[in-house]
């Protein structure tokens, strides 16, 4: 089994027509994903790559039956989309777009959360469940399907040990990945996905990888003292980060004393959890804590 | 994007916050000019983007307009946390009788903004929420309606009994509301926020962020961003002219990767193997050879880098354009460095290629490249 999203998902792709949209439809096509309609104001009546482009979600998914959405939308204009496919039901919405305003992400985080609607990102490369579907923006080649659960606030670093763990050892494929997003305000943090992982028999373990700002890393901690979850392996980047220096990622700040790397680490590993020091490091754990 | 306190009290002043009377100074003689004007005892502020400037003497008191030019002149130039005092922010010096803490920031948790109000000001709030957390209210504001009376009521209530202040605290919450509204604040915050002898309560110290996303909302702070990189290194700047992300450290071996959270693995893998870190230099992602050579042409000039570790995992990002990159930085620069390579992902065999054919060494894992940065660091090169 996957999370969120599996190869019989219908997604539909707000921002089709622009240059990121064709590009990664293109190739989430070729992944075998179940694209089945796009939206871009204007465009509708269009087609791109055998896919139906209309001007509103709502139509879209009348025509279509879409239950799953990801925008490739211009920061400014991701609010007014959000909304569009809440009211359309559309669960999960992941939004790739970097740089929208703070004040924006919270209203509509908020809204969806409220309507019980999964919100991945804002500024993170999406899902993919390897070999079934990918609803994001990662290279595929470094993923294949197998027992881990992976959950990143990162990007490339995500991609990184994926490829380790895919390199490594064939019994350490993915079942599910999710970039939950580099913004100070997210949808979905570390809990919620562990809980999804957690309901999921075929994942095994689940990798964390945390980076510095906030305390979302703290708080998955604090959730684990009190719950039962599947083993759990982390890496933390940002142990020599000065700060008050925003290191790439709008979230990516030790600010006011908060989100240092080292009391993320401290902090997972007295609740049990491991901490690789280097990201090779999370392969030789998890062939241990899986017992392979 | 930070404010200056000067900047930031003017906004206060548009929207009705009351702030000490004052003016901004960029020499001794405006300073002594301000003094006069105010005719009384004054308080000259260093206006640095940094926290700590009374701890550093960046704020001294004058009692007469002729000691306002002297005390000017020891605060005018001098370095505070590695940046230059430029300009001072002369005010009337308050009677204070009570000092509170009052400021609305993003919390990121709780996925919302929260108001946060102290009955103590001037104050290390982090530290006062450990040890005295009664001396503390939080009210976390709902995302849609934004902050609603009674909440500013409750607010106005914790921090003073008079319903004389309350009256004025509740219209000061309301007002630096609609300023956070306005600018997009990450941050707004006074500190102390006063009651002065007189029965006023006046923002004493004002301090606000502004949500860098949000800028393309705010046409006219643009030119304001543009400011802000005179307070950056050299090298900082020449970075932010290419748009790369960086962040000068002070180690000594230099930093190039693709992606944020690759660049800080980068820089603590270094770390872990011995050596220091110069720089975070995350090139973002589908970088051409020309933003290649420019990143290493940036680390190779700067003289505090020893030599330079470039680790790509390329998606978008191509092999063959990092590795063009890289050679002819190389080509055109005259220092020579030791540079370690690490290329892997979309045309790596291409990109493997030219650097082989230009006898550049590269590496297939991170942590073998790390070690040998490190290695020809500590060896002496």
């Amino acid at each position: 089994m996957t999370i969120l999203v599996d190869k019989n998902t219908k997604i539909l792709v707000q921002g089709i027509t622009g240059r990121e949209g064709q590009f990664h439809t293109k190739v989430m096509l070729d992944y075998g994903t179940q694209i089945v309609a796009g939206v871009t104001p204007g465009k509708g009546g269009q087609e791109l790559n055998g896919i139906p482009v209309y001007d509103f979600v709502s139509e879209a998914v009348e025509e279509t039956q879409a239950t799953a959405s990801i925008l490739f939308i211009p920061a400014r204009f991701v609010a007014d989309a959000v909304y569009e496919a809440i009211e359309s039901n559309l669960n999960p919405i992941v939004v790739i777009t970097e740089g929208i305003p703070i004040r924006d992400s919270i209203v509509f985080v908020n809204y969806a959360r409220d309507k019980n609607i999964v919100i991945i990102g804002p500024n993170c490369p999406g899902i993919i469940s390897p070999e079934e579907c990918k609803v994001g923006v990662m290279p595929s080649h470094v993923f294949r399907k197998g027992p881990v659960g992976i959950i990143a606030r990162s990007g490339t670093l995500f991609y990184e040990i994926a490829a380790t763990l895919t390199a490594a050892d064939s019994r350490l494929g993915q079942s599910t990945c999710v970039g939950i997003g580099g913004d100070p305000i997210i949808g979905s943090d570390f809990i919620e996905i562990v809980q999804r992982f957690q309901a999921d028999p075929e994942t095994k373990a689940v990798v964390i990888i945390g980076e510095i700002g906030g305390d979302a890393e703290e708080r998955l901690a604090d959730y684990i003292q009190d719950h039962k979850v599947k083993p759990i392996v982390a890496f933390i980047a940002g142990k020599t980060a000065p700060s008050d220096k925003r290191m790439g990622h709008a979230g990516a700040i030790i600010s006011m004393g908060v989100g240092s790397a080292e009391g993320k680490i401290n902090r997972l590993k007295e609740v049990g959890i491991q901490v690789a020091d280097v990201p090779s490091d999370v392969a030789k754990i998890l062939v241990d804590v899986l017992n392979i | 994007m930070k404010l200056h306190e000067y900047e930031t009290k003017k906004i206060f002043a548009e929207y009705g916050v009351p702030i000490p009377k004052g003016e901004i100074a960029s020499n001794s003689d405006e300073v002594k000019a301000i003094a006069d004007r105010l005719n009384r005892p004054v308080v000259i502020k260093s206006q640095v983007l940094v926290s700590g400037r009374g701890k550093a003497g960046g704020i001294k008191i004058a009692e007469k307009s002729e000691d306002a030019k002297t005390v000017s002149q020891s605060i005018l130039g001098m370095n505070i946390k590695g940046l230059t005092v430029e300009k001072v922010l002369v005010e009337e010096r308050l009677n204070i009788s009570k000092e509170f803490y009052l400021s609305i920031i993003v919390d990121r948790s709780a996925r919302s903004y929260v108001t946060i109000a102290s009955k103590e000001g001037g104050v290390d709030i982090e530290q006062l929420a450990l040890e005295k957390p009664d001396q503390i209210l939080k009210v976390y504001i709902q995302p849609y309606f934004g902050i609603r009376t009674f909440e500013v009521r409750k607010l106005a209530q914790f921090l003073t009994s008079s319903k004389e202040l309350q009256k004025e605290i509740i219209s000061i919450i309301n007002k630096l509301f609609e300023v956070v509204t306005a600018y997009d604040c990450e941050l707004i915050e006074s500190n102390p926020l006063v009651l002065t002898e007189e029965g006023k309560i006046i923002a004493a110290d004002a301090r606000m962020i502004i949500d860098d996303n949000s800028l393309f909302r705010h046409p006219h702070l643009q030119e304001k961003a543009k400011e802000e990189l005179r307070d950056l290194t050299e090298f900082e700047l020449r970075a932010k002219e290419f748009g790369f992300s960086y962040v000068d450290l002070d180690g000594n071996i230099g930093i190039i990767a693709n992606g944020a959270g690759l660049t800080m693995a980068s820089m603590d893998i270094i770390d872990f193997y011995g050596g220091k870190p110069a720089n975070f230099l995350d090139i973002g992602g589908g970088a051409q050879a020309e933003r290649m050579l420019e990143a290493t042409k940036l680390l190779l000039e700067n003289p505090t880098v020893k030599g330079i570790l470039v680790n790509i995992l390329g998606g978008i990002t191509r092999g063959d354009e990092v590795a063009q990159g890289i050679v002819n930085a190389l080509k055109v620069t005259a220092v020579k460095k030791p540079i370690v390579i690490r290329l892997v992902g979309t045309r790596e065999k291409e990109g493997q290629k030219i650097l082989a054919e230009a006898g550049i060494e590269y590496l297939k894992s991170m942590e073998t490249a790390a070690k040998r940065i490190v290695e020809l660091i500590s060896s002496g090169g």
